[in-house]
């Protein structure tokens, strides 16, 4: 009896408070319920296709299945050791890392010329702005199509009109030491009017009068590019070279269009082995595996960019 | 430079000097004439006789005697008015849907107050950082599981939420002052009638926004599409594009390729030749997606 006594006090506290919790969520609950109805149809499709196939990659890639109906089988992290181990796979990541930073830096470059050349607003700027960016509107599958040709030997494009000034005249994606460099030139073609918008965005937020007062006290342009434009351009930087790397990781259709990864994978890409993986071997454990990995990867390095940016408005 | 003095010759001696020395612009105007060598190409190719043969296939200067067969010959092999249609398919059934999706969430978010509303807009936040076309895998499977393999719905249903139109249209409907809606209330209207009679007609200016970035780079998609669709008849035009790239690559009939890339990107670039500001302002407007 004397055990009973103790043992019913702590309910009897407890029962009242938790049922006004539960009231107090309930009504809550109640007053939030029109919004959640709202957010239910968005709700839906984001749990199904973002945070359900989250889920799935997770699960999918402890598996085994290599047909469609082949039966499930459970292998811990060999997928994830077989993809680390698989030199297709890490020729492809080695690839896109060559791939991002060659295409990062010279269409970022080239986006900020642009973007000074072209930041007062005439006629004559606003034509060579829209030639520009006209290469960020097609598709890259119909951008392929063209540097299909350009690139094509003897007769292309680029062999015709400067085939001349080469020594010899290179076989553009036929060469495993040259394709890479050659589906490059299609992205830095396409993105750095993309990019540009951004710095002509920037640019705005460059005070008008600290630049006059720079010009008066005798500063040239490229003193006023370093000391002003620039610093007051480093949150558009950090922004362009976020986006740069996504596009480097998730723009793979023109190696589909022209090289499908050859010749001798020298333009495999992280997200064309995925697709390869998935589509052609059906080894939708390894896909996830690298997907996965892939995943990781970008979301380490959008939070260290986040932390960055956050550091920066935190500072002096 | 004289050239360069008339094209500057609008602006006052301050803003002149201001930002670039005059050789950064000169050399811009030759970038963008670069640029436009691509477009430029495909418009001389497309009009080129094939007795011209194949020597000439590159030259820039236009054929003396311009013909359309190409156009003919692409639009017979290539089943673009199908793959047009397609893709117009597409692109309207997720923009309709996620103008209804986008409506919904962005006010909910702008105007209501409810339990977790901090860890539901990260749940959004998620869907900018998780990169959609790295999920096609996991995707794929489950479109197979909802039996819409081989279907437009399914090449559709990924992208009917967005984060991105949902933070578009908090925004926009943030910006709009609560004594309109205050009135109507008192009026008698409900939820619904409020967004339909005041938000939504409100925000229109973030609806055309949104429309424009929804429907370019759906227009543009390849890969998922690819995956998903496995009759011809359904597919859209950068996959029927990549097809008949293979196909007609094969017989060196460039010309032909440069008739069906102009019929898959002409619709992109004649609207955007019409309302360029407008695509310019949405594009910066996405950097945030």
């Amino acid at each position: 009896m004397s055990l009973a006594e103790p043992a019913a006090l702590p309910v009897a506290t407890s029962a009242a408070p938790r049922l006004h919790f539960l009231k107090r969520f309930s009504a809550g609950f109640k007053a939030s319920l029109p919004a959640y109805l709202l957010l239910l149809p968005s709700l839906v499709f984001l749990a199904l296709f973002t945070y359900g196939a989250m889920g799935r990659v997770l699960v999918d890639a402890l598996y085994q299945r290599t047909t469609p109906k082949a039966p499930v089988r459970f292998v811990g992290l060999d997928n994830v050791s077989a993809v680390l181990a698989d030199p297709a796979f890490t020729g492809a990541v080695v690839n896109n890392l060559i791939y991002a930073v060659g295409t990062a830096i010279p269409s970022i470059g080239l986006a900020l010329l642009f973007a000074l050349a072209l930041s007062r607003t005439n006629a004559v700027t606003s034509a060579l702005r829209a030639a520009l960016f006209l290469p960020v509107l097609i598709p890259m599958v119909a951008a392929s199509a063209l540097f299909l040709f350009i690139f094509l030997p003897n007769v292309g494009l680029l062999d015709y009109y400067i085939g001349g000034l080469l020594p010899v005249l290179p076989n553009w994606l036929g060469d495993p030491d040259i394709a890479l460099s050659a589906i490059m030139m299609i992205t830095i073609w396409k993105n750095a009017g993309y990019y540009m918008l951004f710095f002509l965005a920037g640019l705005q937020a460059v005070p008008k009068d600290v630049m006059e007062a720079a010009h008066l006290d005798g500063a040239g342009p490229f003193q006023r590019l370093r000391y002003i434009i620039l610093p007051e351009l480093k949150p558009t930087f950090l922004f362009v070279i976020v986006i740069a790397t996504l596009n480097a990781v998730t723009q793979v259709d023109h190696v589909f269009v022209m090289t499908k990864g050859g010749p001798s994978n020298s333009t495999n890409l992280v997200l064309f082995y995925i697709y390869q993986q998935a589509v052609e071997h059906y080894d939708i454990g390894k896909a996830s595996a690298a997907t996965l990995l892939t995943l990781a990867a970008l979301m380490g390095l959008t939070a260290l960019s986040f932390r960055t940016m956050a550091n920066r408005e935190g500072g002096p | 430079m004289k050239v360069i003095d008339w094209l500057l010759r609008d602006a006052p001696l301050a803003t002149r000097r201001e930002i670039t020395p005059k050789l950064g612009f000169v050399l811009t105007i030759l970038l963008a004439l670069i640029w436009l060598i691509p477009f430029l190409w495909m418009g001389v190719a497309t009009l080129r006789p094939a007795s011209d043969g194949i020597n000439l296939m590159a030259e820039l200067m236009p054929s003396v005697k311009p013909t359309l067969d190409n156009i003919r010959d692409a639009w017979e092999i290539g089943d673009f008015p199908r793959y047009t249609l397609n893709t117009t398919i597409i692109c309207t059934g997720i923009l309709l849907v996620q103008f209804v999706t986008i409506t919904l969430a962005g006010f909910a978010f702008a105007r209501l107050s409810f339990a977790g509303k901090t860890l539901i807009f990260y749940l959004f936040l998620m869907q900018l950082m998780l990169v959609p076309v790295l999920l096609i895998v996991p995707n794929l499977s489950l479109v197979a599981q909802l039996g819409l393999y081989d279907t437009l719905t399914g090449v559709m249903m990924p992208f009917f939420a967005s984060a991105f139109g949902t933070f578009l249209m908090r925004q926009a409907f943030e910006a709009i002052p609560t004594e309109l809606e205050d009135a109507a209330l008192i009026d008698g209207a409900g939820l619904f009638q409020c967004i339909r009679h005041i938000y939504v007609p409100l925000s229109m200016p973030s609806f055309s926004a949104f429309a424009i970035i929804s429907v370019t780079s759906h227009w543009n998609d390849f890969l998922w599409p690819l995956m998903v669709i496995n009759s011809p008849d359904k597919r859209p035009l950068t996959v029927g594009l990549s097809v008949f790239t293979a196909t007609a690559e094969g017989t060196q009939a460039w010309g032909t390729i440069a008739a069906g890339t102009l019929m898959v990107i002409a619709p992109l670039l004649v609207t955007f030749l019409i309302f360029q500001k407008r695509f310019i302002s949405s594009f910066v407007t996405s950097g945030i997606k």
